[in-house]
């Protein structure tokens, strides 16, 4: 599929990278030659040097025949021009990262709306999100969550874990409740388990639940920590400004560090909300911190600019005696020395972005029309939890899930039926309008019929037509 | 250095050459002749080596950084040179490895020397697998094998970069593999049309074929003693005219193919390079009118050895050796410029004569308003620093190697011209040269045959490759 991007900066390669993995044809526009040159030697991609709004540019990188065009540069108006011009030029679907609170607000659907934008991406909220799910549930590593009934929890095993040293079947006996481990990563492999296999200390694990049912579970096996109460942010960033709109809408206390002043009496005026008390100091002084009441923080977050900063920040605090510590870094190859040094939540905006991006082109390439609800790295990206949603056609409905020949590596992890959630075993079908949420590793689904060996059986290809996958979508405040 | 990944990819230019050499093996079959097994043990052999090098150092990292580039292009050409040189020997056609050797580099080379007396003497299969080097090698084996081998490795502009000529190296399409089939459907489309063309002009099928793969690579093996002197004027004239268009940029027929009629003709490589030729030509034409029969035969004596020679084919269609002092001499300076980057041609290319001239005038410039601001443009963009400095520097090394080459060749005791003009036929993947060496490279000693070989190697990969290649720190562990 052709896909054009302009801006490779931070953002625009991390969504690069993964769209030529997912095998899509790339084009990036971007005016740095440097910028160019590095993404040139890269990724097997066409480079455009110019400026993304440029009409000249956009033609040479033949925008108007792209299915796809996103545009991420720094500047939002560049790429709701770009975005506007793409789709005039003959672009299907356009994405535009608009990063400015101003335009964050409800009256953006209208422009959203005018421009003919199909999504509007927003990196800072998105990573605000992600943070504030863990400080809700500080002992997951990662949660994501599909469509509010499931939650997919990362957990990071300890030496003296109680799920460790039992088969999977034996572990379900022993909590009865409703839960599946749905993928392992044990030293940089990762795999689908099976009830015979046995969890060990050090692995990383990816489980899903239903939310209410995680709490308890995890109370009972020992592992589960309260909800923040008190959390300290370094650096009054945009991401910070999202985070502390929801944590203080969550009940929950808010100090936020910041070395620049302006940048301080900004965050103050913007957020004008009592619950955050806002300091101007530096972020990276211990004793600052200690002052500040470092131990006593339940979670501390660090968003300044520099990863350097961030890390250090970070692994001081958890020395500290911080319970959970999250911190942001933008530069995928630093993330993962900060987790090799012990940081448990990395959190990096254009891996959350990109994943993201990931999930619109495949809904956008296939063709039915869109049945992609939602797309979900995890482990570290080795493996992926797609939520489907069950079309009329798909020829397995009413079929027990022992007698469907999945594929290796393969797991249905939760069925989403009306309002209900369900962890499925083998005796339960999938019915009409479910929603499936698969697990895989080393596969690249499209659609749910994919998830079935089709070196046993061939099942039916649906013909009908759908709609095109359009609508104008947007995040909601 | 991932040596590992650089003796695969060697592998598979075996594998592929193993391939290509079955070609011939069927002309042989259809004219009967026996040196039809000789390419059958040839391909053998590249098969087993291919195979032996694929299976030994198989390799799960597939990046392909800048050196690995430059040595596998460099590695895999000489590779493919020695293998090639292989059905010549064990047929006895040409008994001498280094005769043979030299002969098949100037074929994959596109330069067309040879060192044989009597072309007309070789068998049809061997005379089919000279020409057919110029095909592969016109527009590289390397970006035949991408074309062919899906997901060959990540990175692997590295591999084109080193291995298309020019100072800037694009894609026509997102990914590499697309751009590297659209430009052998160009190359074969092109070719196809010109066989066609020729066998209407009444040229016989085979001759044809011979014709359109010299041309078509820009190379210049004949299967005549005389080259094209003896065929009709609308052969002459069909030959002229496609060995330039394969001398233009293929980037150009893509444009054409999407029809971007303006910025094609827009372009100003495009336009330098017909500049040159027409100009070139019409010098050509007026000093050579005396001698000549009327002004039609002189346009196209003039024409066609001007493209010819500028775009480094080497074709011949009059005793050029005896014409007039100044008719020689603009030749000479073709045989440097040469053609455009991204083409099947030689030489320094236009694209970069033309950044040259324009960095002299920029430096020019500067000598007069010491504090003047001055950028550099081509095509419509601003050229930076880095590349034009690139282009000066190449510019150097070009001359030094060429300096080199006539230096070590003069201990044979040939003229002055001799030498120089050989030198520069084989660093330009030309063919012939002045003075004895018109007829062929015969006179040289195996020496020298072998100093012309690395540098007919060195004019075709733009001599950077082979010259990393060959320095130690490219493969030390540092």
């Amino acid at each position: 599929m052709n896909i054009v991007v302009i801006g490779a900066g931070k953002i625009g390669s991390a969504i690069i990278a993964s769209l030529v993995e997912e095998g899509h044809d790339v084009t990036a526009v971007d005016s740095n030659p440097r910028a160019i040159e590095e993404i040139t030697d890269s990724y097997d991609i066409m480079c455009v040097c110019g400026n993304g709004a440029d009409v000249d540019a956009l033609r040479e990188a033949s925008a108007g025949s792209a299915k796809l065009f996103v545009a991420c540069t720094e500047s939002d108006d560049t790429n709701m021009l770009a975005c506007f011009l793409a789709r005039r030029m003959g672009a299907a679907h356009t994405i535009a990262r608009i990063r400015n609170p101003e335009y964050n607000d409800d009256s953006f659907g209208f422009t959203c709306q005018q421009l003919d934008i199909s999504e509007a991406i927003n990196p800072d909220r998105r990573a605000a999100t992600e943070i504030f799910r863990i400080l809700k549930f500080p002992s997951a590593v990662n949660i994501e969550t599909f469509s509010g009934r499931f939650e997919l929890i990362e957990l990071v095993l300890r030496d003296d874990s109680p799920l460790t040293g039992i088969p999977l079947s034996e572990l379900r006996k022993k909590y009865p409740a409703d839960f599946l481990i749905c993928a392992v990563q044990r030293a940089a492999q990762t795999f689908i388990p099976s009830g015979s296999d046995e969890l060990m200390p050090g692995d990383r694990i990816a489980m899903t639940a239903s939310p209410y049912v995680v709490q308890k579970l995890l109370g009972k096996m020992g592992i589960l920590r309260k909800s923040a109460k008190d959390v300290m942010i370094i650096g009054a960033s945009r991401t910070a400004f999202y985070l502390s709109k929801q944590l203080t809408s969550a009940g929950i206390r808010v100090k936020v560090i910041d070395s620049d002043r302006e940048a301080c009496v900004r965050f103050s005026t913007e957020l004008n909300d009592p619950a955050v008390t806002v300091i101007n100091g530096d972020g990276a002084s211990q004793s600052l911190l200690l002052e500040e009441g470092l131990s006593d923080m339940d979670a501390l977050v660090s968003l300044t600019g520099s990863d350097e900063e961030n890390i250090l920040i970070s692994l001081f605090a958890a020395g500290a005696g911080v319970p959970k510590t999250a911190t942001k870094v933008n530069r995928p190859e630093l993330a993962q020395m900060a987790e090799k040094l012990g940081l448990e939540s990395v959190i990096i905006p254009g891996k959350i972005v990109s994943s993201q991006l990931s999930r619109y082109a495949r809904a956008v390439q296939n063709s039915e029309g869109s049945n992609v609800e939602a797309l979900y790295r995890v482990l570290d990206g080795s493996a992926e939890a797609i939520e489907f949603r069950v079309k009329p056609d798909f020829p397995y409905i009413g079929i027990p899930l022992r007698d469907m020949s999945l594929q290796k590596n393969i797991l249905i992890g939760g069925i989403i039926r009306g309002r209900r959630a369900l962890i499925p075993t083998g005796t339960e079908t999938i019915m009409e309008d479910d929603r499936v949420v698969v697990i895989s590793s080393g596969h690249r689904l499209l659609e749910l019929s994919d998830i079935v060996d089709s070196g046993n059986t061939n099942p039916p290809r649906p013909t009908g037509v759908a709609p095109a996958f359009s609508a104008v979508r947007r995040e909601t405040v | 250095m991932n040596r590992r990944m650089v003796f695969s990819i060697i592998g598979y230019i075996a594998m592929a050459e193993a391939v290509l050499m079955l070609l011939p093996a069927l002309v042989a079959l259809i004219y009967l002749e026996p040196g039809g097994w000789s390419f059958v043990l040839s391909a053998a052999v590249c098969a087993v080596l291919g195979a032996v090098l694929i299976l030994s150092s198989g390799t799960k990292d597939h990046t392909i950084y800048a050196r690995e580039g430059f040595a596998i292009v460099a590695l895999g050409w000489l590779l493919m040179s020695a293998l090639g040189a292989l059905p010549f020997v064990i047929s006895r056609e040409i008994p001498s490895y280094i005769d043979a050797f030299f002969e098949t580099v100037s074929g994959f080379t596109t330069t067309g020397a040879s060192i044989l007396r009597d072309i007309e003497a070789l068998s049809h299969c061997m005379l089919f697998w000279r020409s057919f080097t110029h095909f592969i090698g016109g527009m590289g084996v390397l970006i035949f094998i991408m074309a062919v081998i899906p997901n060959l490795a990540d990175r692997s502009i590295h591999i084109m970069r080193a291995e298309v000529p020019g100072p800037v190296v694009g894609k026509l399409v997102p990914r590499i593999r697309d751009t590297a089939l659209i430009l052998y459907l160009i190359y074969i489309s092109m070719t196809v049309l010109e066989t066609v063309l020729l066998v209407i002009g009444g040229m016989p099928l085979f001759d044809s074929i011979i014709h359109a793969f010299g041309t078509a690579g820009t190379g210049g093996f004949s299967l005549k003693n005389s080259s094209i002197t003896d065929y009709s004027p609308y052969l002459q004239w069909v030959i002229a005219i496609f060995m330039s268009l394969f001398g233009v940029n293929f980037n150009i027929y893509y444009l054409l193919l999407r029809r971007k009629f303006r910025t094609a003709a827009g372009s100003a490589e495009l336009r330098v390079y017909y500049a040159i030729m027409i100009t070139a030509a019409a010098v050509i034409t007026v000093s050579i009118l005396p001698r000549t029969s009327g002004a039609g035969e002189a346009i196209r004596l003039g024409f066609f050895q001007a493209s010819s020679i500028m775009t480094t084919t080497g074709y011949v269609t009059a005793p050029y050796n005896d014409w007039p002092q100044l008719a020689k001499t603009v030749l000479f300076i073709l045989m440097f410029i040469g053609s455009c980057a991204g083409s099947t041609g030689g030489g320094v290319k236009v694209t970069r004569v033309i950044m040259l001239f324009k960095s002299i005038g920029r430096e020019i410039k500067r000598l007069i308003h010491p504090r003047a601001v001055a950028r550099v443009g081509f095509e419509g963009k601003p050229l930076d620093d880095h590349t034009l400095h690139g282009v000066g520097s190449y510019f150097a090394l070009y001359i030094a190697i060429f300096v080199c080459t006539f230096l070590l060749i003069s201990v044979d005791g040939l003229t002055f011209e001799e030498n120089v003009s050989a030198a520069a036929s084989c660093i330009n993947n030309i063919g012939p040269a002045f003075g004895r060496v018109s007829a062929g490279f015969f006179d040289y000693s195996g020496f020298s045959k072998v100093v012309l070989s690395l540098a007919m190697l060195g004019g075709r990969l733009e001599i950077y490759p082979l010259l990393l290649t060959f320095l130690p720190s490219t493969w030390l562990k540092k």
